[in-house]
């Protein structure tokens, strides 16, 4: 830091970062996909809000770079960087107006440049995308000079308004069906995107509730906590009560294709507690996971499926052998991984995982396991005449098996079992030396983590209706492994948001198929330098990875933002 | 494991050895059966075993990468799949270039060199970047951390260049140069495959004596030894750490240009099996040791072209071929029981890790 020459550099290096990303959106094809779509129904498209927030977000971060140095030093660096930015998809339309990029990158189409230069023509655009860059730099500079107050209110409805833009196509329909208030739909959602009135109001009143939020919060806060303690019981139960109701009414609130999503999230949430208990609790790096899914799936069709003919059980008498086999497995894989610790466990129980899910596709085993077509034909599941059918049953189905395994893992984890294994993760030789037999911990651990997994594997099959090999590849195992960890490790709420968050949200976000993963490995990467503990860490471990900062400070800022 | 063997076996040694020696035994008994049977002649078997030399030495070359990374910071660097894939495919363009203008068939040398040179300078470029932005600064969080930071750049690389050159299969020129057969010893070769394993040992060779005889290799090996006490040494362990990721990018390069060469295609997605293929390499061979990725991925691509022929057919499992990833992975583990350290690993697994 010598003086004013380094702020100048960084905020030229931001924008350089900026010019960079915005480009590299452009020719992957983002902006193109997402200007098909309004945020305001002919005014903001999601591409250019993409873009703009691109811009805005690296204004504001040279901007706190800078803010040691006076405002006016801020004010050039935020300009600088904001034109940068925008300079960068300039010299990108310029260059493509004149050479035929299209010839390497296949989304570099003379509609595109249409697109960045506001579809004006290329003299008056250009400027006006320059003249853009520098309006980003200056609405950061003055989110910069706002009071935070202010900006919180400003930065929350805004991206309020733009994620009901983007999430239109859901919210659309589930307000239809909530009968009388289906009126809404009018008021905020023209053709494509939300109305310029709909847009504002709902900026306006999320603004208001977070003003009223902001001033009264605390005063409300306090004054539960003053409460004598039978009403703060009450008070409790009330709101298990409510979350208990609205658990139970939920695929009826949302509708067919988010109750579609919530069985999805709930499979992985299954998925997660168990890996969670083999990773997050014991330490275990297991990258086989998938493996015990697949042993429950296809334990379950081979027992009930018709169309292999072998047993017809129902799904009830089959679970138990599923179950039962899932745990068998994990005893037996990990046997020979003992021994083995962190990476060599890893890419040893990747290769277990591996190997099953090659012999169940080889035509070797087709007789028995149906090769790369599958089973099919698994029965429903039936209680005493109700058959879980839709997703909107079958998801009771599922929450039953959360509940049941997240009560089981929330058991364990305090059990003397569980305080084994974080034993066994913190140090395995100091954690032998207090007694702790390794073999059976460890064992133990697979078993649990393996018997979780094949239960939802065994709703899996029923949900689907057949099981084929290539729904258990190895990107289940690394997803759900980013689940938990992005949740928190050893954190069972945090396998809960890291379900919501890896598979839900792009889940959600199926229309931009194409640029979901990409999103999703940004996120991960962004996530892990940002916020490495998760997005719901366990208390312990936060600590851990925070160190350096007073710890009293922490806990109220984490409840905060979970 | 610090009380391996106490003068007796566990209950769980016995499982293990149960359990290898079983397959093992299996092995063996198919491999008398298909000999005995005489299904494949010799030349059969020499196909495979050059096909399998020149695949093989494809995975050596990505492991060395993989080998080194895990040296110099202990960690899976996932995203070293997309360091192969996107110098192969960015270079594709050049060949294609090059095809069309029929300078590739005038200069086929010149413009292999060229695409080489492409290759190896987008992955390194990549390799270098993936290091700054998402390695460096989570030099001293958790080891889970960074395995996730490269699971997610490798996400993010692949739909990038999904994004940047589309998601359909890329069809590379052909080299006529390299068409056809050379006879070596009363032995035919077909060509791009002799070139290929040539290639690599070549590169490989480079590679081991840049790390062997250099100052910057001596360097490197001093921060995989030990990063404080190089660091005190005068050794910038930052610069290290990048040259390490550069010379396994410029491998990573190398290697899928002899790829692209040899199966004739390029696709966003082609680098994830080679990927956890020349992984395995690396920890069949001991992670850590350069010369032990090389063989585990000679090793590796012998087992895999051979292995399904070999044991296999004579157990009597149909479409064996199908099963050549199993025998890859099964290898793995079996090395892993018997030998955890790798073939020429040191006692790593248990020291570091």
């Amino acid at each position: 830091m010598n003086g004013g020459q380094s702020i100048w550099k960084s905020a030229v290096n931001i924008g350089a970062i900026g010019a960079l990303t915005t480009v590299l959106l452009s020719l992957i094809g983002m902006v193109g996909a997402f200007s098909k779509r309004d945020i305001i129904y002919e005014i903001v498209t999601m591409g250019h809000t993409l873009l703009l927030t691109v811009g805005v977000f690296l204004s504001f971060l040279s901007a706190k770079r800078a803010s040691q140095k006076g405002l006016g030093r801020v004010f050039g660096a935020t300009l600088i960087t904001g034109i940068l930015t925008s300079g960068g998809v300039a010299l990108l339309v310029i260059v493509g107006k004149t050479i035929n990029l299209r010839m390497v990158f296949v989304n570099a189409s003379p509609a595109l440049y249409q697109l960045l230069i506001f579809g004006f023509d290329a003299s008056f655009g250009v400027p006006l995308l320059l003249f853009s860059g520098l309006l980003c730099g200056l609405f950061a500079f003055l989110l910069f000079i706002a009071p935070p107050i202010l900006r919180r209110i400003l930065i929350t409805g805004i991206s309020s308004v733009a994620i009901a833009g983007v999430l239109q196509d859901l919210l659309r329909p589930i307000i239809s069906i909530w009968g009388p208030l289906a009126g809404i739909n009018d008021v905020l959602f023209a053709v494509n995107g939300l109305t310029l009135g709909g847009g504002l109001g709902m900026f306006l009143i999320i603004s208001v509730v977070m003003f009223f939020w902001a001033h009264k919060g605390n005063k409300i806060k306090t004054k539960i906590s003053t409460l004598p303690p039978g009403r703060q019981r009450m008070l409790k139960t009330g709101t298990w009560l409510i979350l208990a109701v609205i658990l139970i009414a939920l695929p009826q609130i949302l509708g067919l294709f988010l109750s579609e999503v919530i069985t999805i999230v709930g499979l992985y949430v299954l998925l997660g507690l168990g890996l969670n208990i083999v990773v997050g609790f014991a330490g275990l790096l297991d990258l086989g996971y998938v493996a015990f899914f697949a042993v429950g799936s296809y334990i379950v069709a081979i027992l009930t499926s018709p169309e292999l003919g072998f047993f017809n059980m129902g799904f009830w008498s089959a679970l138990p052998f599923a179950v039962i086999a899932g745990i068998l497995a994990g005893v037996l894989l990990g046997i020979p991984v003992l021994k083995m610790r962190g990476d060599y466990l890893a890419i040893a129980t990747l290769g277990f995982g591996e190997i099953i899910r090659i012999l169940v596709l080889s035509d070797w085993l087709r007789p028995w396991l149906g090769g790369a077509q599958g089973i099919g034909k698994i029965p429903n599941v039936t209680i005493s005449g109700y058959v879980f059918s839709t997703p909107q049953q079958i998801y009771y189905l599922i929450l039953a098996g959360c509940l049941l395994v997240g009560f089981i893992s929330w058991r364990l984890r305090d059990s003397r079992l569980g305080r084994a294994w974080m034993a066994v993760r913190e140090d395995e030789d100091v954690a032998q030396a207090m007694g702790i037999n390794l073999v059976a911990t460890k064992l133990m651990a697979f078993a649990t983590g393996a018997a979780f997994s094949a239960l939802s594997g065994a709703i899996f099959a029923t949900k689907i209706g057949s099981v084929y090999p290539h729904s258990f590849n190895v990107m289940i195992s690394i997803n759900i492994l980013c689940l938990i960890i992005v949740g928190g490790m050893g954190s069972i709420p945090g396998v809960i948001v890291g379900s919501a968050a890896l598979v839900g949200l792009p889940e959600l976000l199926r229309e931009f198929a194409e640029y979901r993963l990409l999103v999703y490995g940004a996120a991960l990467v962004a996530m892990m330098l940002l916020r490495p503990e998760g997005l719901w860490p366990e208390e312990k471990r936060r600590r851990e990875l925070h160190k350096e900062e007073e710890p009293e400070a922490v806990p109220a800022d984490a409840q905060g933002s979970a | 494991m610090g009380q391996r063997f106490h003068g007796r076996f566990s209950p769980t040694d016995i499982v293990m050895w149960l359990i290898g020696g079983g397959l093992i035994f299996l092995a063996i008994w198919g491999a008398i059966a298909t000999l005995s049977a005489g299904v494949y002649s010799a030349r059969h078997w020499i196909d495979f075993v050059i096909f399998g030399l020149a695949q093989g030495s494809i995975y050596a070359l990505i492991a060395t990468g993989y080998t080194m990374v895990y040296g110099v910071l202990r960690m899976i660097n996932f995203a070293h799949s997309e360091v192969f894939m996107s110098g192969p495919y960015t270079a594709y363009f050049v060949a294609a270039a090059f095809y069309r203008s029929g300078f590739l068939d005038a200069h086929p040398i010149v413009s292999l060199l060229f695409i080489f040179i492409v290759s190896m300078a987008i992955s390194t470029g990549i390799a270098f970047a993936l290091e700054r932005v998402a390695y460096r600064p989570l030099r001293n969080a958790p080891r889970l951390v960074p395995l996730i930071t490269a699971i997610g750049a490798s996400f993010f690389l692949q739909y990038t260049f999904r994004g940047l050159y589309g998601s359909g299969f890329q069809a590379y020129p052909v080299f006529k140069m390299l068409e056809g057969h050379w006879t070596i010893l009363g032995i035919r070769i077909l060509r791009f495959q002799l070139v290929v394993i040539l290639a690599a040992v070549l590169l490989m060779l480079a590679l081991y004596s840049f790390v062997m005889r250099t100052r910057i290799g001596k360097a490197i090996r001093a921060v995989s030894e030990d990063k404080e006490a190089s660091a005190l040494m005068g050794i910038d362990v930052d610069k290290m750490i990048s040259m390490t990721f550069v010379i396994g990018g410029a491998a990573a390069g190398a290697a899928g240009v002899l790829y692209a060469v040899m199966f004739k295609q390029v696709h966003f997605f082609m680098g994830f099996i080679p990927g956890i293929k020349a992984f395995t390499a690396a920890v069949l061979g001991g992670i850590g040791n350069i010369p032990g990725a090389m063989l585990g991925g000679i090793f590796l691509g012998l087992m895999e072209s051979i292995g399904p022929s070999l044991f296999l057919d004579g157990l009597g499992i149909v479409a064996p071929y199908q099963l050549k990833d199993a025998i890859a992975f099964t290898m793995l583990v079996l090395v892993l029981i018997f030998r955890p350290t790798g073939i020429l690993g040191e006692r790593l697994a248990v020291k570091k890790a």
